[in-house]
């Protein structure tokens, strides 16, 4: 949020165009969507080679998986543990667009590349690896010197009351969205979960993933001892970007309901039309 | 009619459709590739700027060590001639240290054997993701490089192999940081065993801070180079000549 002074200067009142998101905000944004969607389907096809995940520092065929994806004789599965869930159609068994059936994990609609190619996988995912870790860095670092950390994101005392928290999760979960200018400000809900993407889960992923790396772990062997090792690292790499998935989808569920247009522009030229009542605010 | 395929056409390439069929195109295209292998060389850039040249993987306890260590890659070396030194126990292999270097060796496996060496259990990872950890008992590649005396020319250690992929053999390369690293040894024993067979026997590079392919089995000759470009596909190794792998396999 970039502090929602109407243009004018007067007191934001609904229905006025105000200023909501700073364009590094906004670079970030659409950078990462890239980034990520790119990150997440190579990811899969990284996964694809070996669809099997294990704990410690070791891990292969031999060795007991927690979580396998496969294929067997008809059916594809995800095994988790020792609960076999039938997957045929969508993972380890699927047929392409060509009508060939596949027994990869991940089918190529998920993949990138959609056609099956570990070293293409790793091309697209190292070169936006660098994209999402610089541009997370530059943002890092903008939004504790524009003070958007501390001044937009930082919960108060206040609202990490109980009482509050309480308040707030049923309003979400009615579905109740602020009007006025108080649609300006993240509520807790929204200010914790961007700062545990930003400062948790996103750091999680990258540290995970550099786990994976034998050059690193020779330069950083606590890397290892923090992860609990190789596999238990590539894991933890593949639960944080289902968790990040999560975030995704919950965050496109709460554009659509709130107002995508009005939502989206915001993201986009940073100007916000401030809601009203709720049948105004259908309306923008 | 021809509105309706149009549109069909036009609704099927704006959905993620556009993303999917954009990168498969994209993947196969050269350009792309080299801008997209640009981030190979800044994550070298990355690791080597933190990494001490001489910074050690990190070593295991016998505990740790996988109770089944996964054989990948090819598990023998098909040709008359290695069959014929398999059978004798290598007794008349001569491993060849050439290219780039004043006094060219060709040494028996006995002689290797009994030259200082050095034991380390470490983890193998592999670039499809999964890991073992195994014992390696081996000679040191930087003390047959400094026995055969490298010219200033050389840059890059290329290992020969006598395994094939079809009719297009297995070879790897490294540049000299990693070939004179404390780690990098020839092994001709794992896990306290003469080096089995499908782990590359007689010799079998270790180069413990990048992935599994550069570690190429059943090497049989090391050569000196001063650049990977006349050498077989030119990128360096088998993999990375047939599919696009990374020659620098740090992670």
């Amino acid at each position: 949020m970039a502090g929602g002074e109407p243009a004018s200067g007067a007191p934001a009142s609904p229905g006025d165009l105000v200023r909501r998101h700073r364009l590094s905000t906004r670079l970030w944004h659409w950078t990462n969507v890239v980034a990520v969607v790119v990150l997440l389907m190579s990811g899969l096809s990284i996964f694809n080679a070996h669809p099997r995940l294990y704990w410690g520092e070791y891990g292969a065929n031999a060795d007991a998986a927690w979580l396998q994806i496969g294929g067997e004789g008809e059916r594809g599965f995800v095994q988790i543990g020792n609960t076999r869930i039938a997957t045929t159609g969508v993972l380890g068994r699927w047929t392409d667009e060509n009508g060939r059936t596949s027994t990869r994990a991940f089918p190529s609609w998920a993949t990138i590349p959609g056609y099956y190619s570990l070293a293409m996988g790793r091309l697209w995912h190292f070169f936006f690896a660098w994209v999402l870790v610089i541009a997370g860095l530059a943002y890092w670092l903008t939004s504790f010197v524009n003070r958007h950390v501390q001044r937009d994101l930082a919960p108060t005392r206040a609202e990490l009351a109980p009482r509050h928290l309480w308040q707030d999760i049923r309003d979400h979960a009615r579905l109740r969205f602020p009007t006025g200018a108080a649609a300006l400000r993240y509520n807790v809900l929204q200010k914790v979960s961007y700062l545990a993407v930003l400062f948790v889960l996103l750091p999680l992923i990258v540290l995970t993933g550099l786990t994976m790396s034998p050059a690193m772990d020779a330069a950083w062997p606590w890397l290892l001892d923090v992860f609990g090792g190789r596999q238990s690292a590539r894991s933890l790499h593949f639960i944080a970007a289902w968790l990040l998935v999560g975030f995704i989808i919950v965050h496109i569920v709460m554009v659509v309901l709130a107002g995508p247009v009005n939502e989206i522009r915001s993201m986009i030229t940073g100007r916000f039309r401030l809601p009203g009542t709720s049948e105004e605010a259908r309306l923008t | 009619m021809s509105v309706q395929v149009s549109r069909r056409k036009l609704i099927g390439s704006l959905g993620a459709g556009l993303l999917l069929s954009g990168c498969d195109s994209w993947s196969r295209s050269g350009r792309v590739k080299h801008v997209l292998g640009s981030a190979e060389t800044l994550s070298m850039g990355a690791q080597r700027l933190i990494l001490g040249e001489a910074t050690l993987a990190r070593e295991y306890a016998p505990a740790d060590m996988s109770s089944m260590f996964r054989v990948n890659g090819n598990r023998t070396a098909d040709t008359p001639q290695y069959r014929r030194m398999l059978a004798n126990g290598f007794a008349d292999f001569r491993l060849i240290v050439d290219g780039l270097v004043r006094r060219p060796l060709e040494i028996p496996l006995e002689r290797l054997r009994a030259l200082p060496h050095r034991t380390q259990i470490t983890r193998h990872d592999c670039v499809e993701g999964w890991s073992a950890i195994g014992q390696w008992t081996g000679v040191p590649l930087a003390l047959l490089l400094d026995a055969a005396g490298l010219l200033d020319q050389a840059r890059y250690i290329v290992f020969h192999c006598a395994d094939s992929f079809g009719a297009t053999p297995y070879y790897e390369s490294v540049d000299l940081i990693d070939a004179r690293h404390p780690q990098t040894i020839l092994a001709y024993a794992m896990n306290g065993q003469p080096l089995p067979e499908p782990y590359g026997a007689p010799l079998r590079a270790r180069i413990e801070r990048q992935l599994g392919y550069k570690h190429a089995k059943f090497v049989m000759r090391v050569e000196a180079v001063a650049s990977l470009a006349g050498l077989y596909g030119g990128r360096g190794g088998y993999w990375e000549d047939v599919g696009d792998y990374a020659w620098y396999a740090g992670i």
